[in-house]
C-alpha cells in the first residue's frame, strides 16, 4: 500500500501530516477560508462591539446580545416573532417539500418513460430568478387577475378565495409554499442521485422473489436513503431558516403586513442594513446573525450526533 | 460486482409472467402524478414566456391567453436588445458561473475525497468548518469581503464574483460529495493501491463513479450563482461586468416597470439555462451507464 | 472522461487568462469619470440620453456615469459600498433625516461653500441640512401627491371632482352602485401604498400640513389628536371601495387596474404623470384633484415633498469635478432639461420653467391654493426607534386592512414616539 492513512488506519501522531491530504485540502481551505470564513468572522466580531463615536469602537462583550433578548419594547418581540416565523417556514418546507421530493425521486428512479424530461421540468423552477417566481405567483394568486380565484369560483368555492399573500394569517405560509414549490427539485435530485447509486444486486433478488416496487422501496431502499434524508433535513433546516429572497421579493424588507412574514433573515437584513428610517446597526445586526448562528449550529450538532449513532446504515 | 442499468431490471421482470393489470394501473398512476407535478412546475414559467410575446394591455387583460395575431407584440424583446447588451450579460454570467462551477467541483471533490477517505486529526472539525459558510448569512460579511476584494484590486471585475462564488459554493458541494465519496466501495481503491497507484491516481479513478453526485451538485450549485443579485450589485455593478440577473433588473423601476421588457428580459435570462440543463442532464444520464465500474 | 475534463480545464484556463486584462481595459477612459449612485432605475434613459450629455458638452474632460441600483436594494448596497470605501462620487440622497446619519458619520461631504446655492430657496435647502444648517445635498426634485381620475368614467356616470371627504366617499359609492368599475384603484399589499398614497396624501388637510408637522416636532401636537384619528377613519372608509382582496393588491396591480380603464379614482404621485401618459395614451382622459378637505370650507393642503437630492461622497477621488457637477444642478439649463425629461418631478431651483404637460400644470397649480408640506415624519421624529415613519406605514396598513381602529393606531404611534422623543414625553 502506498503512503497514506486509509480510513481504516488509526492516525499516528508521530507521523507528519501526509502531503497528499494537504494537497487535496489546500485549495478549498484557502479560497473558502479567505473569501468566506474570514469576512464572516470578521463581521460576527462586530456583535461584541459598539460604536462610541465616529470610527471608534469599544468591546462590550455580550451587551448587544443581552439587549437583543431583553429589550421588550422593540427588539425582543421582533426577535421572537422572527424566530417563530423562521421555524414555521422551515416546518412547512420540511413537511411538504421533503416528502414530495422523496416520493417523486422514488418514482423517477424506477424505469420511467420520459423520466429525464420529468426531472428537468420539475427541477426547472429552481433555476428561475425570484423576479420570475414572484411575478408569477403574484399574478396567479392576485385577487385582480389571479387564475386561482377564477378556478375556485368555477368550482363553487369562491368563498375560499382569499388574498393569501396580503393577510397576516396566511402571508407567511403562502410564501413558504411558494418556496417549497420553487426548490422542490433540489431535494428531489439529491434523493434521485442517491437512489440510482444503490447497487442493483441489493434488490434484484427481491424482485425475483416477486416483491413489488413499493415493497422494495420500503424494505430495501428507504433504509439506504436514511443518510441522505438526514442530510436533506439538515439542508432544509439551514436553507429555510435562512429564507430571505422569496420574502424580500414579494413582501419587501419590512416583511409585512405587520411583520407577519418577518423571518430571522429579514430581521437581520433590516437591523444590519437599515430600512427606511431605521438606521443601519452593524453591531446589533451582527448580534442577530450570531444568534442565528447559534441556533443553526445546534441543528448541525444534533445532526452530527444522530449520524454518529446510526452510522451503521452506511454501506 | 456491477451496477446494472435499469434495463436489466426490466429484463428480469419481463421474464416473470406477472406483468398484470396491477402493474399497468401503477404505471398510469405514476405518469399521472408526474405529469401533474411537471405541469405545476412549468406552467408558471410558460406564463412568463407567453406574456413576454404580448402587448402590455393583453398581459393584464388576459394573462392566461396565448398571444393572438392582435395581441402578439415583440416590443419587449426590441426594448431589451435596444437598451441593454444581453449578449454581454450572457457572456459574463456564463464566464463567472462556469469557471466558478468547475473550480467548486474540482476543489469540492478533492476535499470530499480527503474527508471521506482518510481519518486524520481534525477531520470532523474540518467537516464542521465547511458547514459554517452556509449557516451564517453571507450578507453579514459583505463589508469585510468588499474591503478584501478592493485591496486585491478586483472590484468591478468578474474575478471578484468568481472567487466569492467558489467560496460560497464549496460548503454545499463538500457536504454532499463527502456523503457520496463515503459510499464508494473500498475494494476498488484497495485494488488500485495494491497495483501501486498513488493516492492522486486513486482519486482520479473514483471520480467517474460519483459522477451522478457530481452532476447533481453541479446542477444545484449553479442556481445561487446564476440568480445572485447581491454580489453583482456590490462587487461589479458596472455595465461591462453586468450579469444576466443584474441586467434584467434594469427594467424594474421604483414606480414603473416596463412589463414587456421585464418579461422579455426574464425569459431571456431563464430559457437558455433551462436548455443547458436539459442537454447536460441527458449527458449525465448517459454517464450513469458509461461510468459503471467493470470488475 | 479524463481527457475531456482536462480539455475543459485547459479551455477554461485559457479563457480566464485572456479575460483577465479585459476588466482593466474596459475601466480605462479619457479624463475623469464620475459615478452617480441612485435608486432611480426608472430614469436611466433620461440621465444618459438627455441630462448627462448636456453637462459633458460643457466639460468634455468629465465623463459622468449614472449607475442606478434597483430601489429596494439601494440602502443596503450604498451602505456597504460607503463602509468599504467603494461608493461612487455623487450620491443621490433621500431628504431630511434619511441620510443625515451618513453625513454626520463623515461619509458625505459638506456643501456649504458650493457655488450657485442662491438658486435654491431656504426651504428647499433645509431638507438636506443638519439642524445647525450644514448642507450635505443639493435639491434635485420635488413630487406632489393628489388623486387622478378616469374622466371618461366620470362623464359616463355624471360625477364631479369632490372637494370634501364626504363628497369623495359619495363619489366612490356612486361608482360602486353603478357596478361596472372598481371605485378606487388601490391595494395595501405594499406598505408604502397605505403609508404614502393613503396617509401622507389624504391626511395633510386633517393635520393642516406644516402646522401639524411642526406641532409634532415641538411636542404640542400628538398622534392621538382628533385630526389624526379622523384621517385614519377616513382611510378606513376606503376599504369598501378598493378591489376585493385589496390586501394582496400590489402597487403595480393598482397602476395596471387604473391604466387599463378598470377603475375610477387613483391615489397618485406626480411622478405617475409621465408613466400614465405613456400607458394610457388616448384610451381615456385623465383628470386630477387635490386631497379632499375634512369639511366644507376647510383649507386645502397637499403633500409637496422634497424627494431627491444629490450629495457628494466625502472620499471622492475627484471632488473638484463632482462640485462642478453639483453646481450645474442649480443652473437654469438643468431645470429646463430636467422638467422636460421627467415631467412630474419638479426641479427645485428658482428658475421658472413653463410646463407643457397640462397635468403637470394642474399639479403645480395646487401650490397656489393649498398649503404645501412634506411627509410628516421625515424630519426629526423618525430619528429614534421605533421610528415614526415606519410605524405610520405599519399602522395605516393595519387600519386600512380593518385590523386596527383609528384610535388604536393613534395610541400606538404616539406611545412609540413618546418612548424616546423628549418633547413628546409629556408630564
Amino acid at each position: 500500500m502506498t503512503a497514506g492513512l486509509s480510513r481504516r488506519n488509526q492516525p499516528n501522531p508521530n507521523k507528519p501530516f501526509p502531503t497528499h491530504i494537504m494537497v487535496f485540502l489546500a485549495p478549498a481551505v484557502f479560497v473558502y477560508g479567505l473569501f468566506m470564513i474570514y469576512p464572516l468572522f470578521d463581521s460576527l466580531r462586530l456583535g461584541f462591539f459598539a460604536q462610541v463615536t465616529r470610527g471608534v469602537e469599544q468591546f462590550v462583550g455580550f451587551d448587544n446580545y443581552i439587549t437583543l433578548m431583553t429589550d421588550d419594547a422593540i427588539l425582543q418581540p421582533r426577535l421572537l416573532n422572527a424566530l417563530k416565523n423562521s421555524f414555521l417556514f422551515f416546518a412547512v418546507n420540511m413537511l411538504v417539500q421533503n416528502p414530495i421530493a422523496l416520493m417523486l425521486a422514488a418514482v423517477l428512479s424506477t424505469k420511467t418513460r420520459g423520466g429525464l424530461l420529468y426531472r428537468v421540468l420539475i427541477f426547472s423552477p429552481a433555476i428561475l430568478s425570484l423576479a420570475i417566481a414572484g411575478f408569477v405567483w403574484r399574478l396567479v394568486l392576485s385577487p385582480l387577475w389571479g387564475i386561482v380565484y377564477d378556478m375556485l369560483k368555477a368550482l363553487g368555492l369562491g368563498a375560499y378565495a382569499q388574498p393569501w399573500l396580503g393577510l397576516e394569517s396566511t402571508a407567511l405560509i403562502t410564501l413558504a409554499l411558494i418556496s417549497a414549490w420553487q426548490f422542490l427539485g433540489i431535494p428531489m435530485m439529491l434523493y434521485y442521485a442517491t437512489l440510482i447509486s444503490i447497487p442493483n444486486d441489493l434488490f434484484e433478488a427481491a424482485y425475483v422473489d416477486g416483491a413489488t416496487d413499493w415493497q422494495v422501496f420500503w424494505r430495501i431502499k428507504l433504509p439506504l436513503l436514511m443518510p441522505m434524508i438526514g442530510i436533506i433535513s439538515l439542508l432544509t433546516y439551514i436553507g429555510n431558516f435562512n429564507a430571505f429572497d422569496v420574502i424580500f421579493a414579494l413582501k419587501g424588507a419590512d416583511a409585512g403586513p405587520n411583520y407577519a412574514s418577518d423571518t430571522m433573515m429579514t430581521f437581520f437584513y433590516r437591523t444590519f442594513f437599515g430600512s427606511g428610517f431605521q438606521k443601519a446597526d452593524p453591531h446589533m445586526g451582527a448580534a442577530v446573525a450570531g444568534t442565528m448562528f447559534v441556533i443553526l449550529m445546534a441543528g448541525v450538532l444534533i445532526y452530527f450526533f444522530i449520524r454518529r449513532r446510526v452510522n451503521s446504515y452506511e454501506f | 460486482m456491477g451496477w446494472k442499468s435499469d434495463a436489466n431490471k426490466q429484463q428480469l421482470r419481463t421474464l416473470t409472467p406477472a406483468i398484470d393489470w396491477r402493474h399497468l394501473t401503477t404505471k398510469i398512476l405514476k405518469h399521472w402524478m408526474l405529469i401533474a407535478f411537471a405541469l405545476l412546475s412549468t406552467a408558471p414559467v410558460a406564463l412568463v414566456i407567453i406574456n413576454s410575446f404580448k402587448a402590455r394591455r393583453a398581459i393584464f387583460r388576459n394573462p392566461y391567453h396565448l398571444p393572438t395575431a392582435e395581441t402578439f407584440d415583440l416590443v419587449g424583446y426590441e426594448t431589451v436588445f435596444a437598451k441593454s447588451q444581453f449578449q454581454v450579460y450572457y457572456f459574463n454570467s456564463l464566464f463567472v458561473t462556469l469557471i466558478a462551477l468547475a473550480l467548486i467541483l474540482l476543489f469540492g471533490t478533492m476535499v470530499a475525497f480527503a474527508l471521506a477517505e482518510y481519518s486524520f486529526p481534525g477531520n470532523n472539525l474540518l467537516r464542521l468548518f465547511f458547514l459554517l459558510g452556509i449557516i451564517i448569512p453571507i450578507r453579514l460579511g459583505s463589508v469585510s469581503l468588499l474591503r478584501l476584494i478592493d485591496s486585491l484590486d478586483l472590484i468591478g471585475t468578474l474575478w471578484a464574483l468568481i472567487v466569492v462564488y467558489i467560496a460560497g459554493g464549496l460548503p454545499f458541494a463538500v457536504f454532499i460529495l463527502t456523503q457520496f465519496m463515503a459510499q464508494v466501495p473500498g475494494e476498488l481503491k484497495d485494488a488500485a493501491r495494491v497495483d501501486g497507484a498513488s493516492e492522486y491516481r486513486v482519486f482520479w479513478l473514483i471520480l467517474p463513479i460519483i459522477r451522478p453526485a457530481t452532476g447533481t451538485v453541479a446542477a444545484i450549485s449553479i442556481i445561487p450563482m446564476w440568480n445572485d443579485l447581491w454580489f453583482p450589485l456590490v462587487l461589479a455593478p458596472g455595465e461591462a461586468t453586468r450579469t444576466v440577473t443584474l441586467g434584467a433588473q434594469q427594467f424594474m423601476g421604483q414606480f414603473s416597470n416596463d412589463w414587456n421588457a421585464l418579461l422579455a428580459a426574464l425569459s431571456l435570462s431563464s430559457v437558455p439555462v433551462l436548455i443547458i440543463y436539459f442537454i447536460s442532464s441527458k449527458q449525465l444520464l448517459q454517464g450513469l451507464t458509461a461510468g459503471a465500474i467493470k470488475n | 472522461m479524463r481527457s475531456k475534463f482536462v480539455r475543459i480545464a485547459c479551455v477554461l484556463l485559457a479563457v480566464s487568462v485572456l479575460a483577465l486584462p479585459m476588466g482593466s481595459i474596459l475601466a480605462q477612459d479619457d479624463g475623469v469619470t464620475l459615478i452617480i449612485e441612485s435608486w432611480r432605475v426608472d430614469d436611466a434613459d433620461e440621465w444618459n440620453d438627455v441630462i448627462l450629455p448636456a453637462f459633458e458638452a460643457h466639460y468634455p474632460n468629465i465623463n459622468v456615469d449614472f449607475q442606478p441600483t434597483i430601489n429596494t436594494q439601494y440602502s443596503a448596497t450604498l451602505g456597504t459600498k460607503i463602509e468599504a470605501g467603494t461608493a461612487g462620487d455623487l450620491i443621490m440622497v433621500e431628504p431630511f433625516d434619511y441620510r443625515l446619519e451618513m453625513y454626520l458619520n463623515g461619509d458625505l461631504a459638506n456643501l456649504n461653500d458650493l457655488g450657485g446655492l442662491d438658486n435654491f430657496s431656504a426651504g428647499a435647502l433645509s431638507a438636506w441640512s443638519t439642524d445647525d444648517g450644514e448642507l450635505f445635498g443639493v435639491p434635485l426634485a420635488a413630487v406632489i401627491h393628489g388623486f387622478m381620475y378616469n374622466a371618461d368614467i366620470f362623464a359616463e356616470l355624471g360625477l364631479e371632482e369632490p372637494t370634501t371627504a364626504q363628497e369623495f366617499l359619495d363619489l366612490l359609492e356612486a361608482v360602486k352602485q353603478d357596478g361596472q368599475y372598481v371605485p378606487l384603484a388601490m391595494g395595501t399589499a405594499d406598505g408604502f401604498v397605505p403609508g404614502l398614497l393613503g396617509l401622507q396624501l389624504a391626511g395633510q388637510p386633517y393635520w393642516r400640513g406644516e402646522e401639524g408637522r411642526l406641532a409634532l416636532i415641538d411636542g404640542s401636537g400628538k398622534f392621538t389628536d382628533q385630526g389624526y384619528i379622523d384621517a385614519w377613519a377616513f382611510l378606513a372608509a376606503w376599504a369598501d371601495y378598493m378591489p376585493d382582496g385589496y390586501q394582496a393588491v400590489s402597487y403595480p396591480d393598482m397602476q395596471n387596474l387604473f391604466t387599463l380603464g378598470g377603475s375610477a379614482v387613483y391615489p397618485a404621485g406626480s411622478w405617475e404623470i409621465s408613466i400614465f401618459n405613456q400607458l394610457v395614451g388616448d384610451d381615456f382622459a385623465i383628470g386630477a384633484f387635490p386631497p379632499p378637505v375634512p369639511e366644507d370650507g376647510a383649507d386645502c393642503f397637499i403633500n409637496d415633498h422634497m424627494d431627491m437630492g444629490m450629495a457628494m461622497n466625502a472620499d471622492s477621488q475627484h471632488p473638484d469635478e463632482a462640485q462642478l457637477f453639483l453646481e450645474w444642478l442649480g443652473s437654469a439649463e438643468f431645470a429646463e432639461l430636467w422638467n422636460n425629461a421627467l415631467p412630474g418631478f419638479f426641479a427645485m431651483s428658482n428658475h421658472l420653467v413653463e410646463a407643457s404637460d397640462p397635468m403637470v400644470q394642474e399639479y403645480a397649480g395646487w401650490r397656489a391654493n393649498c398649503g404645501s408640506s412634506p411627509r410628516n415624519a421625515y424630519a426629526i421624529i423618525s430619528r429614534g426607534e421605533p421610528n415614526t415613519d415606519s410605524e405610520l406605514i405599519r399602522v395605516t396598513q393595519l387600519v386600512m386592512n380593518g385590523e386596527m381602529t383609528p384610535q388604536e393606531a393613534g395610541e400606538t404611534v404616539q406611545a412609540g414616539l413618546a418612548s424616546w422623543y423628549e418633547p413628546q414625553m409629556g408630564e
